[in-house]
């Protein structure tokens, strides 16, 4: 049997880091992967990654600060300090990994302003920050010769008794199932936004890693906190960063208006996420709207300036909807972009609780998109997702490693956990009767999600949106897989990706419905105010008995910013 | 409106796999790009058609596939700029690749050659407390070659990869290009002596494909050439294979001939580069040189200096001086 000490699923920049941190101390560490680590989604971060750098003048606390307010008060204090006061030097280790990094006339790193922050923090390379990491990264992957399990996709985690001690996964080439056995496994698997459809995520976003932990008994936490982007392409949904504005790009209406100066007339189109498509939605309900969008005008910026820093979404916008950003407005929208919940962990990276004050798993590391620290709250700020991954990466990693190394491997049966999982999947192949197809179901889901859970919510809608998503995890029990072949078969894939995403689609219109108050990006219109006296707690989803989600509440952690009212 | 999307298959299951071809008719919109209809085939035609893709925008390289022949990424390229008079378009796996199954290629040997130019930063000095300070234009210049983002398409149409595997390739040649315009990175030396061995910067026709196929304005030969330059300006010895110091000495002797004749001396040119003692390569270029004099092309052994010749000379000159004090 592959046995490590260490195993990471998922290999972008959370579960690269992870790995890495594990690989230079020396451990048996592996990474684990559907698709080759420079494919994964960590590429699409466009904007930058934030610190706040002494050097510079700044001051991690006004970071937190920023950060706090940002989530709308629900982001857990302690690990937002932690976050923001490691961040500076991380983003030198980065660096010095090999990161190129725009600079200023000094040659020192350069910064551009962005959303939500009251100060230019942000760190970047172009419009291709995360691309540039993700490569960077990668390279000290191959440096250290960290042994990867390319294209291989993992469909359970095997744990006995609350403890997690490896996973099964499939060898997508061959078709073969596999255990593989691991003292200690951190879950980097990313984010679910093809649960909802448009998303500006990729194909590969399904939330597989917080299904899998979902399913071994971890909780999934504040998973109705879904982020809207306010830039994203019409039709595809593909992201338009915020760097665009933070280099001073404006959003305008279909009259003219710069629209923002009435709903954030001191931090315009950089205040928070959640307020800016908030205020698209609201004028594009209003009729202000040119075929259900707003325009981000970047003219102005001039050519050289965007062919310098704003390259690829000049290309990406010329390349899917045709419009020359330079000469044009792009018509733009809001679009699923981010998960802020997800796995409930600790600051280190632990789903589960030493003191026992919530139920987890034993031996189950997560960071990243995939976990829930909490550092995003009920809104993650730009540029604070790269920071995440690589924070949360590290501190995963060396509290794993010595959890392996105070543990022995635990004990199981390869063929009986292999044998399920191999009887699951060969119950979907042979399903040929009248079910629908993978691709039908998921997009029937997606669109039930971005109806009852879109930008603002109503109880009727989530309840409408959670009975059809139960109503389609029957449906997925008769789902047909039309490939039946061994061999790469992405179909057969694309079905256990879909019951990934089924269940996660369950936690957040539970999660939704549950959270009577506006927070963040949970934005009701039956319950608008946000609610202090009996919401400031997170909420903490379990699969079962049976059928049911579990429900359970843990207090937000405060340790010096009280909530206030939010105004940008 | 109708595109016949006509897609090169191959099933590994299969008793006897052979590769072959099925046309599937897909209704395509204004602007669907190649994958939009691939997937449109995968997820209403035919769930088993392989192929690898992610997110749809450039950026994570999945799907470098050849449409009509050539590499594209199949999320960039329109159907409609694609489409043959009647209609159709070719969709093929991406090419010097050994095929899995269907537009899915092996990797394997791609990321080897990646791996074989020890691609990471080597700093020689003791890391600084902060960043490493770095120009803001070097690193501008290095935005545009790490906008590389692996998928390969100048790998599949390669020219010299499909007749010598063991060719490093342009994707890992620019890679390698990275590092030594990097200036944080001090293993110049080191690396530019690799990249002159067997399979290396020489290796290259400059045949262009690759600037061609390279969807992210990367420009692989381009790199490679820049590489040639900074091994011949450093004096870095060429590696111990034949081809790679010939490539080198080529290049050298041009230089020194024109620079002394006015003018190219052909003869001269191939003596310098094989080098006057090397007989079994004197010899082989002995059927070449039968056939140029019953052609008539054959060159005089030694020619006459160029008219204006010391004009030559003088530019020669001021380019030997001027790369002297870029060194510097």
């Amino acid at each position: 049997m592959y046995s490590h000490d260490v195993l990471v699923l998922g290999a972008g920049l959370a579960g690269m880091r992870a790995a890495l941190e594990a690989a230079r101390s020396g451990a048996n560490v592996a990474m684990l992967s559907k698709v080759y680590p420079v494919r994964s989604h960590s590429n699409a971060a466009q904007g930058g990654i934030n610190a706040a750098l002494t050097d510079r003048g700044d001051d991690w606390h006004e970071h937190a600060y920023d950060t706090v307010k940002g989530s709308d008060f629900l982001g857990d204090q302690d690990a937002i300090e932690v976050m923001c006061r490691e961040a500076g030097q991380e983003l030198i280790n980065l660096e010095h990994m090999g990161v190129i990094f725009n600079r200023d006339d000094e040659g020192r790193l350069g910064t551009r302003a962005f959303g939500g922050q009251r100060r230019a923090r942000t760190f970047f390379v172009a419009d291709i920050t995360g691309q540039a990491i993700l490569h960077v990264m990668y390279e000290q992957i191959l440096k250290y010769n960290v042994r990867v399990y390319d294209e291989w996709y993992a469909t359970t985690l095997i744990t006995d008794h609350g403890r997690c001690g490896g996973v099964v996964a499939m060898e997508m080439r061959t078709g073969e199932v596999h255990a593989i056995r691991a003292k200690a496994v951190i879950l980097a698997t990313g984010g679910l936004g093809r649960v909802f459809e448009p998303s500006t995520n990729a194909l590969i976003c399904t939330g597989d890693g917080m299904a899998l932990a979902y399913r071994a008994g971890a909780p999934l936490m504040d998973m109705e906190m879904v982020q809207y982007h306010p830039t994203t392409l019409k039709g595809s949904g593909v992201l338009l960063s915020e760097g665009a504005r933070g280099e001073g790009a404006y959003l305008i209406n279909s009259r003219g208006e710069r629209f923002m100066e009435r709903y954030a007339p001191n931090m315009m189109e950089l205040a928070s996420r959640d307020v800016v498509s908030r205020a698209e939605i609201t004028e594009i309900n209003e009729g202000n709207d040119i075929d259900g969008c707003v325009l981000l005008d970047c003219r102005h910026l001039g050519t050289a300036k965007i062919m310098e820093r704003l390259m690829y979404i000049h290309e990406v916008a010329l390349d899917l909807v045709g419009v020359d950003i330079t000469k044009d407005p792009v018509p733009i929208r809001p679009g699923v972009h981010y998960q802020m919940g997800g796995i409930k962990t600790d600051i280190d990276g632990r789903c589960w609780d030493p003191a026992g004050n919530w139920r987890g798993v034993e031996g189950l590391f997560a960071a990243g998109e995939t976990a829930c620290v909490s550092v995003h709250g009920g809104n993650r700020l730009g540029a604070n997702s790269l920071l995440d991954t690589v924070i949360f990466g590290r501190r995963s990693a060396q509290e794993a490693m010595a959890y392996a190394s105070a543990n022995n491997h635990l004990e199981f049966s390869e063929d009986s956990w292999v044998g399920r999982e191999k009887a699951g999947m060969q119950a979907l192949l042979d399903n040929n009767g009248g079910g629908d197809l993978v691709a039908k179901l998921r997009l029937d889901m997606a669109t039930a999600m971005d109806q009852g859970l879109g930008v603002y919510r109503t109880e009727e809608g989530m309840q409408e949106a959670l009975d059809a998503v139960r109503g389609m995890k029957d449906r997925f029990k008769n789902v047909i897989v039309q490939d039946k072949g061994k061999s790469y078969n992405t179909n057969l894939i694309f079905a256990l990706e879909l019951g990934c995403m089924l269940d996660c689609a369950e936690a957040i219109a539970v999660g939704g419905i549950d959270r009577k108050e506006s927070r963040g990006a949970h934005s009701r219109l039956d319950y608008a105010a946000r609610d202090d006296e009996n919401w400031m707690k997170h909420i903490l989803l379990y699969q079962g008995p049976g059928d049911q989600v579990t429900k359970e509440y843990v207090p937000i952690v405060i340790t010096q910013w009280q909530p206030e009212e939010r105004k940008y | 409106m109708q595109a016949k999307v006509s897609v090169r298959r191959f099933n590994p299951d299969e008793e006897q796999p052979k590769p072959y071809t099925q046309e599937y008719d897909v209704e395509v919109e204004e602007n669907f790009t190649v994958l939009d209809a691939l997937i449109k085939v995968r997820e209403e035609i035919d769930g088993s058609l392989a192929l690898r893709c992610s997110c749809r925008a450039a950026i994570c390289g999945s799907c470098a596939m050849r449409v009509n022949g050539h590499a594209v990424l199949a999320c960039k390229a329109r159907v409609t700029q694609h489409l043959s008079e009647d209609g159709s378009v070719s969709v093929e796996p991406a090419g010097n690749q050994p095929v899995i199954k269907d537009l899915v290629v092996d990797l394997e040997p791609f990321w080897n050659k990646i791996r074989a130019v020890e691609p990471y930063l080597q700093p020689s000095l003791p890391e600084p407390e902060g960043e490493y300070l770095a120009p803001n234009d070097v690193m501008l210049h290095l935005v545009d070659v790490m906008g590389c983002i692996m998928c390969g398409a100048c790998v599949s149409d390669c020219t010299v990869l499909e007749v010598d595997p063991n060719f490093l390739g342009p994707a890992a040649l620019a890679k390698a290009y990275r590092f030594v315009a990097d200036t944080r990175d001090e293993e110049d030396t080191k690396r530019l002596g690799m990249y002159n061995a067997y399979g290396g910067i020489w290796d290259c026709t400059r045949c262009g494909e690759c600037v061609q196929a390279c969807p992210k304005g990367v420009a692989p030969m381009d790199r490679i050439m820049a590489l040639r330059e900074k091994a011949i300006a450093s004096g870095t010895p060429p590696g111990s294979y034949d081809g790679a110091s010939y490539g080198y000495r080529h290049a050298v002797a041009f230089e020194e001939i024109v620079a002394h004749k006015g003018r190219l001396e052909e003869t001269q040119l191939v003596v310098k580069t094989l080098g006057m003692f090397n007989l079994p390569k004197m010899l082989g270029m002995v059927p070449t040189a039968i056939q140029a004099m019953f052609r008539r092309k054959m060159p005089p052994p030694i020619a006459k200096a160029a008219p204006g010749v010391d004009q030559v000379r003088r530019i020669a000159n001021r380019i030997k001086w001027n790369r002297l004090s870029d060194a510097e």
